[in-house]
């Protein structure tokens, strides 16, 4: 039998596909949230409910969004209300189970950087800034990040907190008194990453094939091991047909170097 | 009364130089024409407020029109940056004031409701409230705990580009609803763009589906098409190809500055923006019809 082949991308959308609970209520974002959402949607979990930040909820998009906003998102949705709604009666509220994150830069305590590399006034590059996520970090149950392995990803501590995951250390989110639990898992397409007791992001499974060396050498702290570290479940034929020829068959959020 | 207009009237009679400006509309219903329009009529040192300033705003910036943005997500929305205007932050060109999208939204909504600020949740992340004077907190008297609050926000001049208006200037919206009622609520004017002007017994058929009420309303300009790029859910698509094309134009000033040239410069209204784009852009931007069940209001 030929070995499965696949990208990071997929690696990656499907592992967080994996992380999605039947009923779950997911705010998602375009990409590759998008993508894991519906894969989990037409596997194992067909309650899902989608809602995007644009005020739209129990959206079932026949197409994929190129954008936030995409009108096929409300083609086909069981509601549409305003941006104060959806961050207001829904996310701020706490009716939302899970938030997708990604950014620029994710540390050692799953804090998020997606605003700005050096200084914040005289800034040396300008990122697109928060977004929604400022929010659902802090206020959906459970939080999951996605981002490729590579050391300039992940340094010791972010340069700006656009997102908080644990501050310094649990500790310190905890008594900020947010309603939500935090980064719970951060998917590379080296592995899985979860926090600690005090909030410390360690390696707890790695993908076939890929080693702890791999981990290290591109993680810009040192990383821990967790002590029972797993392997993640083999990437199956029907889900990376499922992403390829119906979910995004140009390829547009699949296609990378991996 | 009929506050029917053209757009380069409404521009003209209530887009001032220095004005706090908010085109409203979030990825659905961004009224392009007239960001065109305030290009041609040459406004500058205009504070530019959206909780995504898009491409709209990066034309008007590449045109010398901004002096200061308001803002929450400076992206290309599912491509990129906007190069246009991360190179004038990068190059401290252009003041900003940066929010979350919560955070940039509830200016609205405090802005539209009347009060003097409104209180959010915590959110544990210290950095932007560190750098944001208008993010501020107080003790909610109820429990003692700390909320984070922000200032209302009244714009100048608002631009809502809506499905359908009638002359009065009642407006309709489905779709993507964004901050559109909000926008128009907190500020101090307010110019529709429709794509259609219809009979005030239309909108009367069913008044659950206006967002936007004649009694806030200055200007009504019947503006087919105005969205595009973007999109009027029912009416056209976004044209996804032109996001992209954006980023690649945008990688020299001298492109960017051809395009302007052709594309506003060098065309009098929308209408012959259209017309300029094409048949096969038509084409590519149709959409098939999807009808709402009709709900039945009652004789009463």
């Amino acid at each position: 039998m030929e070995a499965t082949t696949y990208s990071s991308s997929e690696l990656m959308c499907i592992n967080a596909a994996r992380l999605l609970r039947d009923g779950d209520v997911v705010f998602v974002g375009v990409g590759l949230p998008n993508l894991a959402c519906n894969l989990a949607r037409r596997t194992h979990a067909p309650n899902l409910q989608m809602i995007y930040e644009a005020g739209v909820i129990g959206a079932r998009p026949s197409r994929l969004p190129l954008s936030i906003g995409d009108p096929t998102l409300v083609s086909g949705a069981s509601s549409v209300c305003s941006m104060y709604d959806i961050f207001s009666f829904y996310l701020q509220r706490g009716n939302v189970d899970v938030g997708f994150l990604g950014g620029a830069q994710i540390d050692r305590f799953g804090n998020i950087n997606a605003t700005v590399i050096g200084n914040y006034a005289s800034p040396k590059v300008r990122l697109p800034g928060s977004g929604g996520s400022q929010e659902i970090a802090a206020w959906a149950n459970r939080c999951y990040i996605i981002s490729p392995h590579q050391k300039r990803r992940f340094p010791e501590r972010v340069d700006f907190t656009t997102s908080a995951g644990f501050l310094h250390g649990r500790v310190e989110r905890e008594a900020s008194g947010v309603r939500g639990k935090g980064p719970l898992v951060v998917v590379t397409h080296l592995g899985l990453m979860e926090p600690d007791e005090n909030g410390e992001l360690t390696l707890t499974a790695l993908h076939p094939g890929c080693t702890e060396e791999q981990v290290r050498e591109n993680t810009g702290w040192p990383v821990r091991v967790a002590p029972q570290l797993r392997r993640t479940e083999p990437i199956e034929e029907k889900d990376l047909q499922l992403l390829r020829e119906e979910l995004d068959p140009q390829r547009i959020y699949l296609k990378d170097g991996g | 009364m009929s506050k029917l207009c053209s757009l380069k009237e409404a521009v003209a009679g209530y887009v001032h130089d220095g004005d706090l400006l908010y085109c409203a509309g979030f990825t659905h219903l961004i009224p392009f024409a007239a960001g065109h329009e305030i290009i041609r009529q040459g406004r500058r040192n205009l504070t530019l407020a959206r909780a995504t300033p898009d491409l709209i705003y990066d034309q008007m910036v590449a045109a010398g029109c901004a002096k200061k943005l308001i803002f929450s997500y400076i992206g290309n929305p599912g491509v990129g940056s906007l190069r246009i205007v991360r190179s004038e932050l990068e190059a401290g060109r252009l003041e900003w004031e940066e929010y979350s999208h919560f955070g940039m939204i509830s200016r609205l909504q405090a802005g539209a409701a009347g009060l003097p600020f409104i209180p959010m949740n915590q959110t544990a992340a210290p950095d932007l409230e560190a750098n944001n004077p208008n993010i501020r907190r107080v003790k909610d008297p109820y429990t003692g705990q700390e909320v984070v609050t922000v200032p209302p926000l009244h714009p100048d001049v608002a631009i809502i580009h809506v499905q359908r208006a009638d002359n009065n200037g009642n407006s309709q919206i489905w779709g993507i609803l964004g901050e559109q009622k909000e926008v128009a609520f907190a500020s101090k004017k307010v110019i529709i763009t429709a794509e259609e002007i219809v009979e005030e017994s239309v909108i009367r058929s069913d008044p659950n589906r206006t967002l936007i009420p004649d009694l806030i309303v200055s200007a009504v300009c019947c503006v087919p098409h105005c969205a595009h790029p973007s999109y009027t859910q029912g009416y056209y698509d976004r044209d996804n190809m032109f996001y992209l094309n954006w980023d690649k134009i945008t990688e020299s000033h001298e492109a960017t500055q051809a395009w302007l040239q052709e594309w506003v410069y060098g065309v009098k209204d929308s209408d012959e923006y259209w017309q300029k784009l094409g048949s096969e852009t038509h084409e590519r931007l149709k959409v098939e019809p999807a009808f709402a069940s009709p709900v039945n209001y009652g004789k009463y």
